[in-house]
């Protein structure tokens, strides 16, 4: 097995390089005297011929030996010319070409099949944010304020491709630095169609950088939740450009990146377990929300006036979209159409359906009807904890982690932001901070070997392999992921609220952002 | 003439409608509206933050009649609309100096 392959995994990055190569390795590595790597060439074919020779004088004394009982069978002509040299090297060459250019049809095959679910894979993870987030966080705002939180999800679609292709991709995947990568895939220099087989054998390296692209795009869009409804369009966007270099990017090569501090399959220092991005993606973009919920304060009005979602509808068909395209982000985490993606994907299904019955659970307890946007929040509350887990735990696992996920985020949202007063207006800390943050430890609990052998073959990985000292680590990689988000916002926040200013005023919040940010409204009435 | 405006509960209109074309009144315009009297509103709860919804929605009828007719279309309003519970709305009647027609400019009860 790899040395790379050391201590802690992060995405099964090379879990599913190693699942890959030993797939393609056995049927033909396996058998002896067969070369299978060009260096072995010279010494394979000095082998074969020496076995071909050996064949041909055994077949040679049988023959004459048994001349009058059996003649030579249709095998014995070709191997009659033993007595020349010639005619075996051309045989074995053709051999080993055949060879050669089965194991690359083979390697072809599977990476057609790995290509393919992967580019579909960033296509669902895409449709998480447009349209996914946009109709779930845009049902949940008043109706004055629908346009202007979808645009500030579109918007990321946007600025964040523009900024991934020129320098983000290589701050995150570039190099092999502890904190953040470096600028020699600036512009995309060197990604192309030929895989990157640090961090993923089997597809084109383009695939590999626009996959993680769509990750980048939903991680600042998630924070919007908690600026909700009073954040500057302006703001936004400075915001936005700026956590996504100093917060998201040394994040995302911390714990995905080559030599990433937290990086597990790189031998980082601190291993932490996190299949799909629950400390990259969730805690910091939840614990960022709350930090700006703080920041920004709350909305005019709240919590004395009411303000409900202005159309339930839309968030629900939001919700279920962010199901679906979760299959993208969570199972296409294995980055190669293989069982692990499998896994991860009945993992990711049982987590959501168990959170979703959690959270309505709770709520029917609590209140005596089980609301609609309770179970979509609670869907997407399993979602959030599922995905560091998702490749590591098996189909039961997953529904302990999704039950617990959802009634964790059921009380975070309704007890403990009403206890701490916060207007984190639709909830993204409540839900992607706190679900992501139990997700993560509940990981170290339930990762098992025989789902992903990450620390290598039988050898244990979480608790339930006895290896306690896992939840250990994953604490550890909460704990830098929190902290890590809370002094970068804090940071960014303060320049942001220097250049452009973070909130609209108080006559512009009254008006609604969509007239006020964008001189459009959602619902016009032609009147 | 007399204006008649209704304040009817949502799920008694369809009833009240059938009723008044059965009695041959031809003629109304409805109008969604929000409102309440005596009836208490109900409590709504989003992710455990709960608004009271006072106001309720209702339909609002509105009717010019010709004098003889009112008796009848209060008459059929007030069996139809009643449920017996607070909140069944109410009957408001108004006198109407003039009614124009603007197609042809009748006027009086004949351009009703």
């Amino acid at each position: 097995m790899d040395s790379g392959n050391r201590n802690f995994a992060t995405r099964g990055v090379r879990q599913a390089r190693i699942i890959s190569h030993a797939k393609r390795g056995i049927p033909l590595w396996s058998q002896p005297d067969v070369p299978h790597r060009r260096e072995d060439f010279g010494n394979g074919v000095k082998r074969v011929n020496k076995r071909i020779l050996k064949c041909c004088s055994l077949l040679l004394l049988v023959a004459i030996c048994a001349m009058p009982v059996r003649a030579q069978q249709s095998a014995a002509p070709s191997a009659a010319p033993a007595s020349s040299n010639a005619a075996p090297q051309d045989n074995s060459k053709a051999v080993n070409d055949k060879l050669a250019d089965l194991e690359k049809r083979v390697s072809a095959a599977q990476s057609a099949g790995d290509n393919a679910w992967m580019l579909v894979s960033a296509a669902l993870v895409l449709m998480m944010t447009g349209p996914g987030l946009a109709l779930f966080y845009g049902g949940l705002v008043r109706r004055k304020n629908t346009l202007a939180i979808m645009m500030q999800s579109f918007a990321m679609m946007g600025l964040i491709t523009v900024l991934w292709a020129l320098v983000g991709y290589s701050l995150a995947f570039g190099g092999n630095g502890h904190f953040i990568g470096d600028f020699s895939h600036a512009f995309l220099r060197g990604v192309g169609v030929d895989p990157n087989p640090d961090y993923a054998a089997t597809i084109p390296h383009m695939t590999f950088m626009i996959y993680q692209l769509m990750f980048a795009v939903i991680t600042p869009a998630l924070i919007t939740g908690a600026t909700a409804e009073r954040m500057k369009f302006s703001g936004t966007v400075l915001f936005m450009t700026l956590w996504f270099f100093f917060v998201y990017a040394p994040l995302a090569h911390m714990v995905w990146g080559k030599g990433g501090l937290l990086n597990a399959a790189f031998g980082g220092k601190f291993p932490t377990l996190d299949f799909a991005g629950g400390t990259v993606v969730h805690i910091s973009s939840g614990v960022s929300a709350l930090v700006c919920a703080l920041y920004l304060g709350k909305r005019t009005g709240f919590p004395k006036h009411p303000m409900p979602p202005h159309s339930l509808v839309l968030s629900f068909i939001g919700a279920c979209l962010l199901w679906v395209g979760w299959f993208g982000f969570n199972a296409g985490s294995a980055l190669a159409a293989s069982g692990l993606a499998s896994s991860a994907f009945v993992a990711t299904h049982f987590g959501a359906a168990a959170a979703a019955v959690g959270w309505s659970v709770a709520e029917w307890l609590k209140n005596g009807k089980a609301s609609a946007l309770g179970a979509i929040s609670g869907a997407v509350a399993g979602l959030v904890a599922i995905t560091p887990a998702a490749g590591f735990v098996g189909p039961m696992p997953a529904l302990a982690i999704g039950l617990v996920a959802g009634i964790f985020c059921y009380l975070m949202v309704t007890r403990v932001k009403a206890l701490f007063g916060y207007d984190d207006a639709l909830d993204a800390f409540g839900v992607h901070g706190a679900g992501g943050t139990i997700g993560a430890l509940l990981t170290g609990v339930f990762a098992q070997q025989v789902i992903n052998p990450i620390f290598g073959a039988g050898k244990p990985v979480g608790g339930l392999d006895g290896h306690w000292g896992q939840v250990g680590n994953q604490l550890i990689g909460i704990a830098i992921s929190w902290g890590f988000a809370l002094v970068g916002t804090i940071l960014i926040l303060k320049i942001t609220d220097l250049v452009t200013g973070f909130r609209v005023t108080e006559e512009q919040e009254h008006e609604g952002l969509d007239v006020t940010q964008h001189g459009e409204e959602a619902y016009y009435m032609e009147m | 003439m007399m204006k008649l405006e209704a304040i009817i509960q949502p799920s008694r209109f369809e009833s009240v409608k059938d009723a008044l074309r059965e009695a041959g009144i031809e003629g109304m315009t409805v109008t969604e509206v929000r409102g309440h009297g005596r009836q208490k509103g109900h409590t709504e709860v989003y992710r455990g933050r709960e608004y009271t919804v006072d106001l309720l929605p209702k339909i609002k009828l509105e009717m010019v009649l010709p004098d003889k007719l009112v008796n009848l279309v209060v008459d059929t309003i007030l069996k139809t609309a009643k449920t017996g519970k607070i909140g069944d709305g109410k009957i408001f009647l108004t006198k109407v100096d003039e009614a124009i027609r603007i197609r042809n400019e009748e006027r009086g009860e004949s351009a009703l």
